[in-house]
């Protein structure tokens, strides 16, 4: 192997990274940081999932990465979070150009008080100005991509407040969607859901991996199991382990990693 | 039965009854007041009363007219200067200002308007505005009105954007929606029952008050629509003719009454009902 080819894969692998950690400490505004000297990549088009106990700060995590943290005064994060090679912790970054960039759905399904049809318009009015039948279109690919299409194709005008949890989930991913994201959050998507609706969110971003970066905060470790292709093991702010799922479930390296797991603690 | 459960059915009987029986003397005032108000209201009540103008004294006719008109002017005049500056400024204390000191310091100076006697009010509109502008006018009551409903709607707009859920606030910005968008088209939105019940309530209590409108608007015997001069209003036209011996402005001082009341009974209906289906949903 000539030196040309080893440059070349080194790029590979770097081109891979869509969001890059790098130091990363976060502080809900006393000295104590509760985020830890993170470093870890999410890689492009693939599924990180993040475990640990209540507390341990995997929410938060998932928080700084679309600064969703800049809405409360004190909060802070140092360090580096970059996007493309770009860091987004800079003051000058705009907010809501990088949201529109990495989307967010949230533990609680959080439908806007209007129909289902305009949950969807509305963010996509936001970035573009499309004529009608392109904007239902859109509306319509959205609500296909989430899986709800057929659920909710002859109620468009209905408010969005009068779906099931598990549909008013979806329709939230089909409104992140909508906007185009690269890089989608999901902060507990299933916790507020039964059996098979989670099962039908979970086969949902299994697809939706295909076109975006997807990180997902769990307390359900079958679901990391089954949807993730990474997994992060936090505990008490820190990263104890970062490795491939099959990896993560099957020989840990730490033990933290290994009692968490198995049930020992947590 | 057992003693010690048996005495504390028994504490348990008296202060139910002492419950009740407190209850029902509140009501007892409520329904005497209402019963009255029907018995001498309706007695005098006619069509005229909403036809003719406010009459002189010692005749058997007349209406109440340019006083219902007025009072309407007055009220639409102070809900539309109040509400728009309450609502902007509850919204700045719930959306903008939510975590700074200013936001408690405004809730405090609030709190003290809004309970602030209504005759002072008065007193200070009197000495803003009808001094330096040589005389009692309308405009003047509708700005004392305003200073009036100001506090109640900046109050009831904080409180009902605190309810809307924070999650709906962080959906809305996680799409990188503007904070100005996120208020029109999400808090507002989910707040919008709430808001309006805060603007009827508001409504209700300036269309009843009397005292701001003594030292401002004063009164007029005629139909006057000119903001810059004096104008009738049912509150204090209801004032000067319950304090005159002439049997008929009497009447007609009962009739006025019992329209404020109704009106006002019927704001609070609606408000309550409002807010009753934003429950149930």
């Amino acid at each position: 192997m000539n030196d040309m080819s080893i440059m070349e894969s080194t790029r590979a692998v770097q081109d891979d990274v869509k969001v890059a950690i790098k130091n990363l400490y976060f502080y809900y505004g006393g000295a104590k940081p509760s985020l830890k000297n993170i470093n870890l990549s999410l890689s492009t088009n693939q599924v990180t999932a993040f475990i640990g106990p209540s507390g341990c700060g995997k929410s938060t995590l998932l928080r700084v990465l679309n600064r969703m943290y800049d809405l409360y005064p004190n909060q802070r994060a140092e360090g580096e979070v970059l996007l493309d090679g770009e860091n987004i912790l800079t003051p000058k970054q705009d907010l809501n150009l990088l949201r529109a960039r990495i989307g967010m759905v949230f533990q609680k399904p959080t439908p806007f008080p209007m129909t289902i049809y305009e949950n969807i318009a509305f963010g996509i009015r936001l970035y573009e100005k499309l004529p009608k039948s392109e904007l239902n279109g859109r509306v319509e690919k959205a609500l296909r991509d989430a899986a709800l299409w057929n659920e909710v194709k002859d109620k468009l005008n209905a408010s969005g407040l009068s779906l099931s949890g598990g549909q008013q989930q979806r329709l939230c991913i089909a409104r992140t969607v909508a906007i185009k994201p690269e890089v989608i959050l999901f902060d507990e998507p299933c916790s507020a859901l039964d059996p098979i609706s989670t099962a039908k969110v979970e086969e949902l971003i299994d697809e939706l991996s295909d076109k975006y970066t997807i990180a997902i905060v769990t307390h359900n470790m079958q679901q990391a199991a089954r949807v993730s292709d990474m997994t992060a093991f936090m505990y008490l702010g820190e990263l104890i382990e970062f490795d491939e799922t099959t990896k993560m479930f099957t020989s840990p390296a730490q033990q933290r990693t290994q009692d968490y797991i198995t049930g020992r603690f947590g | 039965m057992n003693p010690l459960y048996a005495r504390r059915r028994r504490t348990s009987t008296v202060a139910m009854a002492l419950c009740v029986a407190a209850t029902a003397f509140g009501l007892a005032w409520l329904v005497l007041i209402l019963a009255t108000l029907f018995w001498n209201g309706l007695a005098g009540f006619s069509l005229d009363v909403f036809t003719q103008m406010t009459p002189p004294p010692n005749t058997s006719d007349g209406g109440l007219l340019n006083a219902i008109v007025g009072s309407l002017i007055l009220t639409v005049l102070g809900i539309g200067v109040g509400a728009p500056i309450g609502l902007l400024a509850g919204t700045f204390m719930a959306e903008y200002g939510r975590y700074s000191k200013l936001t408690s310091l405004i809730r405090f100076i609030n709190d003290i308007l809004l309970s602030a006697p209504s005759i002072i009010i008065g007193l200070f509109v009197y000495g803003a505005i009808v001094v330096p502008m040589g005389g009692f006018s309308g405009l003047a009551g509708a700005i004392a009105l305003a200073v009036i409903a100001l506090p109640v709607v900046v109050r009831t707009t904080e409180d009902m954007l605190l309810l809307v859920p924070i999650q709906l606030r962080e959906a809305a910005a996680a799409l990188g929606m503007p904070r100005s968008h996120v208020i029109k088209r999400i808090t507002w939105q989910a707040a919008r029952t709430g808001l309006i019940t805060g603007l009827l309530l508001a409504v209700a209590r300036i269309s009843g008050e009397t005292a701001p409108l003594l030292f401002t608007a004063l009164s007029n015997q005629f139909w006057s629509v000119d903001l810059l001069k004096t104008m009738a209003n049912l509150p204090v036209t209801i004032n000067n003719f319950i304090n005159n011996p002439d049997p008929n402005w009497k009447r007609l001082a009962w009739s006025g009454a019992l329209i404020i009341t109704m009106a006002v009974l019927a704001l609070n209906i609606l408000a309550r009902s409002l807010s009753a289906g934003r429950q149930s949903k």
